[in-house]
């Protein structure tokens, strides 16, 4: 679809001093982070840290309030834009938790979806023909039953189901930024090998990656640019591969510990 | 809701609520009967129509029984009182009742279901659908008739229907749906207008879809229309009705009856489409539909009633069927829509009085608002009904936390034999649903439509096809603005 305007090298997201509350309750404390177009970026941390809220906040997510710092997503100021401008600008998020709808179709959803956003750029939309064409090629990247798209969506499929569904989906939206939150919570081994790789598929010069997840081992099918670890709603550690194997070695609270924060530390054990 | 909750949360309160495209006012000299309810009103009535002595004395009878009933008050529904004195019984456009043919009809009234999407141009008509337009209390056109004589199939307006067969009209009148059966229909037999009739012949398929078109135009009117369906043994016919009326600050009676009856083997499906004007925000104005719908259903006969409820803004409704003969079937598939201050209480009798009948009740509730919606259902198996068996099941949907929605399942079972199943299911048209779906890039308004759409499929599903796309538009209109 080829939309992206952003080349390899240039941020793509650049988050700064963010702090965001849910209820008057702070959960992100001054996070900060850049991405640029064509990099891979692993958010990890503790249960609790703000890895989850990170990923909705950029998605827009009506309940969490932004209380100062900002985004800004190719160059624009994110947080102007309501969920589905941001979303047809190139923001995806694969959900943690996909949401069942039921009584509509998968196929029927996602042809008004990559409708919705080929209007916003000028494209013609999809007719029934086409959408099924690229539908198929880009359920193949995932090796996704191609009789879930006539299914409702997301209903009684399996976990595993889900999180193709998930991957399925942005390789057909083909986003500028992709936000994948947990991806690899519930998969077994084989699943998580294959999705994984069809992320892997969709790396590209001019698209970026922000992976959240708790545990190294998605790390070992998906190797990022840069690591962060997340904590008390800041990034407190940001390096290469070798910072996942350090914390699969030693584990958050040793890592936290001697980054001062006593309170996640304790928390992580 | 919370106050914490940052102001650009998108409330589902704010979804509901799309502007009603229909209320606009025609205007046609009237022949408007004074208000008010007497036997001389009554008498006017059947004389302007021109009806013989037996019918006069029907609805007199009906009249007399009427003035000893009392308006019943078990329905979840809160009705201001209705005077039925300061209501006009009768109002027909002026110009020529009776056309030669469609080009005689008066232009204002063309336009005007032109504007409602349903023309009446023999150019125009829809494919393979026969149309009765009634304006107020007149049929003012019906449209294939040629097509349907061929094949022996009756389908006109009422009142022509007492004048051509009044053989047919005397012998059905009543016979599902007694004069007496309950306050409204005790009013409708008294004093009403027009509505159509359809026969169809032993044996026949109707060639094209049967539709009536309702439009309440007057001002301080009722519309009291009376429909009877006659599927001869064998035979089958679909058979769709629309509502539509202006939008108007005070309160307007539409109390309806359908009687339907399928002969041994014969097959009706009967769906509408209810669409009118459902007041304000405030709840101020609106159609009160206070409805009789009932079907006789012989020997291994079937009918099958599908509506879809978005208008009114008081909905007392209770599409049946009575089961008669052995291995007849009833069918009720609903979707009600009910937003800002509607309030819709409607739902099913299945009477199974014959062995092996059979009834399925889908029915699909959606409020928001703060609006309420009742499901009111009864399933009464006789103890002649050997083996008879029924599924019922009833969905609710919430968009909001304003609205409510009830269920009253009423099951009645004489014979030990019988198999009944019942699901039941209440579920909120979830804020992460729409941020799911806002997410990959549809509005808050398609994502609204799309969710709904999604849960009353089952019954979409049972629409004829043209209609079902309405429905569909209708839905997602019903609903704009709701949330976000």
């Amino acid at each position: 679809m080829g939309h992206n305007e952003h080349k390899r090298g240039e941020a793509m997201l650049e988050i700064k001093d963010l702090h965001v509350a849910i209820d008057g309750q702070e959960i992100l404390e001054g996070l900060s982070l850049t991405v640029k177009a064509g990099e891979v970026h692993a958010i990890m941390g503790p249960n609790g840290s703000g890895k989850s809220t990170l990923a909705k906040v950029i998605a827009g997510h009506p309940d969490y309030q932004v209380t100062s710092g900002s985004i800004r997503f190719k160059g624009r100021d994110l947080l102007e834009l309501e969920v589905e401008e941001r979303a047809r600008e190139g923001v995806f998020m694969s959900f943690q938790y996909p949401v069942e709808i039921p009584g509509v179709s998968t196929a029927s959803f996602l042809k008004a979806a990559v409708n919705a956003v080929r209007e916003h750029r000028g494209q013609t939309p999809l007719d029934a023909f086409d959408f099924l064409t690229e539908a198929r090629s880009a359920m193949k990247l995932v090796k996704m039953d191609e009789a879930l798209l006539q299914r409702s969506l997301n209903e009684g499929f399996s976990g595993g189901e889900k999180k193709r569904n998930e991957v399925f989906q942005m390789a057909l939206l083909q986003p500028s930024l992709a936000v994948l939150d947990e991806t690899d919570s519930g998969l077994d081994i084989d699943a998580l090998r294959q999705v994984a790789q069809g992320v892997n598929a969709l790396r590209s010069p001019d698209r970026g990656m922000v992976v959240i997840t708790h545990y190294q081992r998605l790390l070992d099918y998906l190797v990022p640019d840069h690591i962060h670890v997340l904590a008390q709603g800041r990034i407190v550690r940001s390096g290469g591969e070798e910072l996942a194997r350090e914390l699969e070695e030693q584990g958050y609270a040793k890592l936290l510990g001697e980054a001062g924060l006593e309170r996640a530390a304790a928390q992580a054990v | 809701m919370n106050a914490n909750e940052p102001v650009t949360k998108p409330a589902v309160e704010d979804l509901v609520g799309g502007d009603y495209k229909y209320g606009f006012v025609t205007d046609v000299e009237q022949d408007i009967v004074p208000p008010g309810l007497s036997e001389d009103v009554i008498r006017l009535i059947s004389a302007k129509k021109g009806e013989p002595a037996w019918l006069l004395d029907w609805r007199l009878e009906a009249y007399r029984h009427w003035l000893t009933m009392a308006e019943p008050s078990w329905a979840h529904l809160e009705l201001a009182p209705i005077d039925y004195q300061s209501i006009s019984y009768y109002a027909a456009p002026k110009k020529k009742v009776q056309l030669d043919s469609l080009d005689d009809m008066d232009p204002e009234i063309r336009a005007t279901f032109d504007k409602l999407g349903i023309p009446l141009d023999e150019q125009k008509l829809m494919a393979g659908v026969a149309v009765d337009a009634v304006f107020d209390s007149v049929s003012v056109a019906t449209t294939l008739k040629t097509e349907l004589t061929k094949v022996g199939v009756l389908f006109m307006s009422f009142s022509e229907a007492v004048r051509e067969h009044p053989e047919l009209v005397k012998k059905y009148l009543g016979s599902v749906v007694p004069s007496r059966d309950n306050y409204y229909a005790a009013l409708n037999s008294a004093v009403f207008t027009d509505g159509s009739f359809v026969y169809i012949p032993p044996g026949v398929r109707s060639p094209v879809e049967l539709s009536t078109y309702f439009r309440i135009n007057a001002a301080n009117t009722g519309q009291f229309e009376r429909t009877l369906i006659v599927a001869a043994p064998g035979s089958y016919v679909s058979y769709l009705e629309g509502c539509t009326a202006p939008q108007r600050d005070e309160n307007q009676l539409h109390a309806a009856v359908v009687e339907l009856v399928a002969e041994e083997g014969a097959t009706i499906k009967y769906s509408t489409v209810q669409n009118w004007y459902p007041g304000d925000v405030n709840g101020v104005g609106g159609i009160y539909n206070l409805v009789t719908k009932r079907a006789r259903v012989m020997a291994g006969a079937r009918v099958s009633w599908t509506q879809v409820e978005t208008g009114s803004a008081i909905t007392w409704k209770y599409p049946s069927c009575i089961l008669q003969g052995d291995g007849a079937v009833g069918e009720f598939y609903s979707v009600a829509v009910t937003n800002n201050r509607q309030q819709a209480d409607t739902g099913t009798k299945m009477i199974h009085i014959g062995r092996d009948t059979r009834s399925t009740i889908i029915s699909k509730g959606i409020s928001a608002g703060r609006s309420d919606n009742t499901y009111r259902g009864l399933v009464h198996v006789d103890k002649r009904a050997a083996g008879a068996r029924n599924y019922t099941q009833c969905d609710s949907l919430l968009l909001g936390d304003q609205c409510g929605a009830h269920t009253f399942p009423y099951v009645n079972v004489h014979n030990a034999s019988a198999q009944l199943e019942h699901e039941a299911s209440t579920s909120r048209i979830g804020e992460d649903q729409l941020f799911y779906l806002r997410q990959r890039g549809l509005s808050t308004d398609d994502a609204v439509s799309m969710v709904v759409n999604g849960f009353a499929r089952e019954v979409l599903e049972e629409l004829p096809m043209e209609f079902a796309v309405e429905a569909r538009k209708l839905l997602g209109v019903t609903l704009e603005g709701s949330v976000g």
